[in-house]
């Protein structure tokens, strides 16, 4: 758990964070979103102390961070950057293995690990593990980059705009890589970005900040729902809030029994697919099938519309 | 495919740019003296030109390959050939010139001198210039280059073996002094090298500071640029003041070589001027190092001493070892002005040439000098090369 209290960073008369207050629990993704200079990177360095803070306090897990050296703190805590800033000099293998490396572990635990990172983000090792990162595409080396911070296993990953290079189609694919290893090692995630979207698709809470202030921290639902100002309704979109609040649901949790006709839809597409496909092919209802194909029931688009109205 | 299949006919015939030039240059060699003569070592000399220097049949072969080379030069041919030819036409050029110092000598005669006239060197200059565009176009990797640096070498040695050229003035005068040559050599390797080594350890240390602190860069880089300024005769001869009164008045500094004149004041005034190229280029080779190289090294936990020697020392190092070779380059030619105030070293054979107004024994200290820098500069480039990051960027 990170508990951070009136946490402010000053530079001479500039106040950059200003009295932020959040509390991140265990295996939580809490999304920092706002607009360029709102302070969110200065935020996020400041809980592995890459900034010292002016004032306020980070803990982790009930523990001060400023009552550990600053090294050991970073050790611990996985930290991917935009750009992934990757060794140029170093194989994807010794980019992976650095921390590991700083803390000691024995040479064929770290080689283990490697490869299984690898593998796990698809990058067959035998392959990629003696590559040059110059020899790899920006997706990859994005990939190498969320591997490299997850090698010693830590519990808190902290990620700044870690797929804001990447081009749409690569970026929707490492965002669900994303959700899928966090749910396998349940890490504690922090992660910056200036893409709403992003911040509804991946958080379990949203901090959005403005000016270096929170202006609200909350679950995305709460956030769409009941924006705390006027800013950060504008920063989700008046025109977009019932798709948004739409892609937040599952066709799961709408199906019913029955029959339909057409083209099925799988039980974990979003509500936002769902209602896309009954517009686009003019049905009332679509067949809902699960992950291995068998058909559960259906989902009806008027049940859809009722899901995107303003929850009371 | 097609296109080359077309235009291969035409660009046979076509003239290559460098090639006029050599061509032009291997004219102008014609009208000049391929070897000098004279009777002794200081009176002036008589011109000889190429059918003068060597027996006849010799001349004509010569002459025939040069034409042949010129040929081949002048019109463009496949690079390959065109390195092949330079290296032979150089190789043919050298053994020529031995061999007109034989054909010249009257045999028994120790104090007659035969010199390489200017018309060979112009033909020197000529094909090295076709040889250096050929390998620049080759492409050649950095072992190659060490190897046809090597071959070259080996060939000399070979030549010098043989006593293929011991009739020429210049190995006469080594003949003269050949215990005095190979000391002369360890002094200015060692000057020259010496100096190196000191500046890279003091120097690199110094550009990590300075790339750290803005409080130090600015000053420490102006003092060391304006070291640089200052004429290195001048610098050579304001050390010797400052030196002896060391050797004077401090207690075993004399003891230990330091005196106002002799090596001592050249090694310091080398190390002041190798410190510039060494401090800047660290300053800069550290500057240039990704910011979120060093951004993901702080992030992980990497203390400052663990960040400076696997991440930024390594990604600096080629730019680094570029300065290195600046130095080295430049302290093999300055260390010739030690002779100036003592310090021994190829100088020694230069400055004694140029009070005898003996250009051959000036040779003696020139040539090895000039070879010297020019093979640092070919392995110190092959170095740089090969530690640099290649770029193969796929994406
Ligand atoms: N070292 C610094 N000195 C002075 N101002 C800074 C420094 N670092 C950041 N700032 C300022 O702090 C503000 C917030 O920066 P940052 O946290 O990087 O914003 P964000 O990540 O939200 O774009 C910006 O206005 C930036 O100019
Ligand atoms: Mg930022």
């Amino acid at each position: 758990m990170i508990e951070i209290e009136a946490l402010t960073k000053d530079y001479l008369e500039l106040t950059v964070v200003d009295h932020v207050g959040l509390t991140v629990a265990d295996g939580e993704i809490a999304v920092i979103v706002g607009t360029s200079g709102s302070g969110k990177t200065t935020l996020l360095r400041m809980i592995n102390r890459l900034i010292e803070p002016t004032s306020g306090t980070v803990k982790i897990d009930g523990q001060d961070t400023r009552d550990v050296p600053a090294f050991e703190l970073r050790r611990r805590i996985g930290y991917a950057i935009q750009g992934h800033g990757l060794f140029p000099h170093r194989t994807v293998g010794q980019n992976i293995a650095t921390v590991p490396t700083l803390l000691g572990w024995d040479k064929g635990k770290i080689a283990a690990r490697v490869d299984e990172l690898l593998e796990l983000f698809q990058l067959p090792a035998a392959e990629f593990r003696d590559r040059m990162p110059s020899e790899l595409s920006g997706g990859q080396q994005q990939r190498v980059g969320v591997a490299r911070a997850l090698a010693a296993e830590p519990k808190l990953l902290l990620m700044d705009e870690p797929f804001g290079a990447l081009d749409p189609i690569i970026r929707a694919k490492a965002q669900s890589d994303l959700l899928a290893i966090q749910k396998r090692f349940g890490t504690t995630i922090v992660l910056v970005t200036h893409d709403m979207e992003e911040a509804i698709h991946l958080g379990s809470r949203i901090a959005v900040m403005d000016k270096g202030k929170l202006l609200q921290y909350a679950p995305p639902d709460e956030i769409i729902a009941r924006p705390a100002t006027p800013f950060v309704a504008e920063l989700i979109g008046t025109g977009e809030r019932p798709f948004r609040l739409l892609s937040l649901g599952k066709v799961r949790d709408l199906v019913e029994s029955g029959p339909a006709q057409g083209e099925p839809i799988s039980a974990d597409a979003s509500l936002r697919d769902a209602y896309a496909e009954c517009l686009w092919t003019g049905r009332e209802m679509l067949p809902v099938v699960d992950a291995d194909g068998a058909s559960i029931g259906r989902i009806r688009r008027d049940d859809i519309a009722h899901k995107a109205e303003r929850p009371q | 495919m097609t296109d080359a299949a077309i235009a291969a006919p035409t660009r046979s015939f076509a003239v290559d740019k460098l090639g006029v030039l050599i061509a032009a240059l291997a004219a102008i060699a014609a009208f000049l003296p391929f070897a000098a003569f004279r009777a002794n070592r200081i009176v002036l000399g008589e011109a000889k030109g190429l059918f003068a220097a060597l027996p006849g049949w010799e001349a004509a072969a010569l002459a025939i390959v040069l034409a042949a080379g010129i040929g081949i030069a002048l019109f463009r041919t496949p690079t390959l050939w065109r390195l092949a030819t330079s290296l032979v036409v150089l190789a043919l050029l050298f053994v020529a010139i031995g061999h007109a110092g034989t054909f010249l000598t009257p045999p028994g005669d120790k104090i007659a001198r035969v010199s390489p006239g200017a018309g060979f060197w112009l033909l020197i200059f000529a094909f090295a210039l076709l040889a250096a565009d050929a390998i620049a176009r080759l492409k050649l990797k950095p072992w190659t280059r060490i190897g046809v640096l090597a071959a070259v070498a080996l060939f000399f040695a070979v030549l010098l073996g043989s006593g293929t050229l011991n009739d020429l003035s210049i190995l006469r005068e080594y003949a003269n002094r050949g215990d005095t040559f190979w000391r002369e050599a360890q002094t200015h390797l060692a000057l020259a090298l010496g100096s190196l080594a000191a500046a890279t350890v003091a120097g690199i240390p110094i550009g990590i500071l300075c790339h750290r602190s803005d409080a130090w860069r600015a000053p420490v880089l102006n003092v060391l640029n304006a070291i640089q300024t200052i004429p290195s005769i001048a610098l050579f001869g304001l050390l010797i003041a400052p030196l002896a009164w060391v050797a004077a008045n401090i207690p075993g500094a004399s003891a230990v070589g330091i005196s106002g004149i002799g090596a001592a004041p050249a090694m310091v005034a080398l190390f002041a001027y190798s410190l510039l190229p060494v401090v800047a280029n660290t300053v800069v080779g550290l500057d240039g190092v990704p910011p979120a190289a060093n951004d993901a090294a702080k992030g992980m936990g990497m203390t400052d001493w663990q960040r400076l020697v696997t991440v930024e020392f390594p990604l600096a190092f080629p730019v680094i070892l570029t300065g290195i070779r600046i130095v080295l380059v430049q302290n093999i030619g300055l260390a010739t002005i030690a002779a100036l105030i003592g310090g021994g070293g190829f100088g020694v054979f230069v400055f004694q040439g140029v009070g005898q107004t003996a250009m051959d024994l000036v040779l003696l200290g020139a040539v090895p000098t000039v070879a010297l820098a020019f093979a640092a500069a070919v392995v110190l480039d092959a170095i740089v090369e090969m530690v640099s990051p290649k770029d193969t960027r796929r994406d």
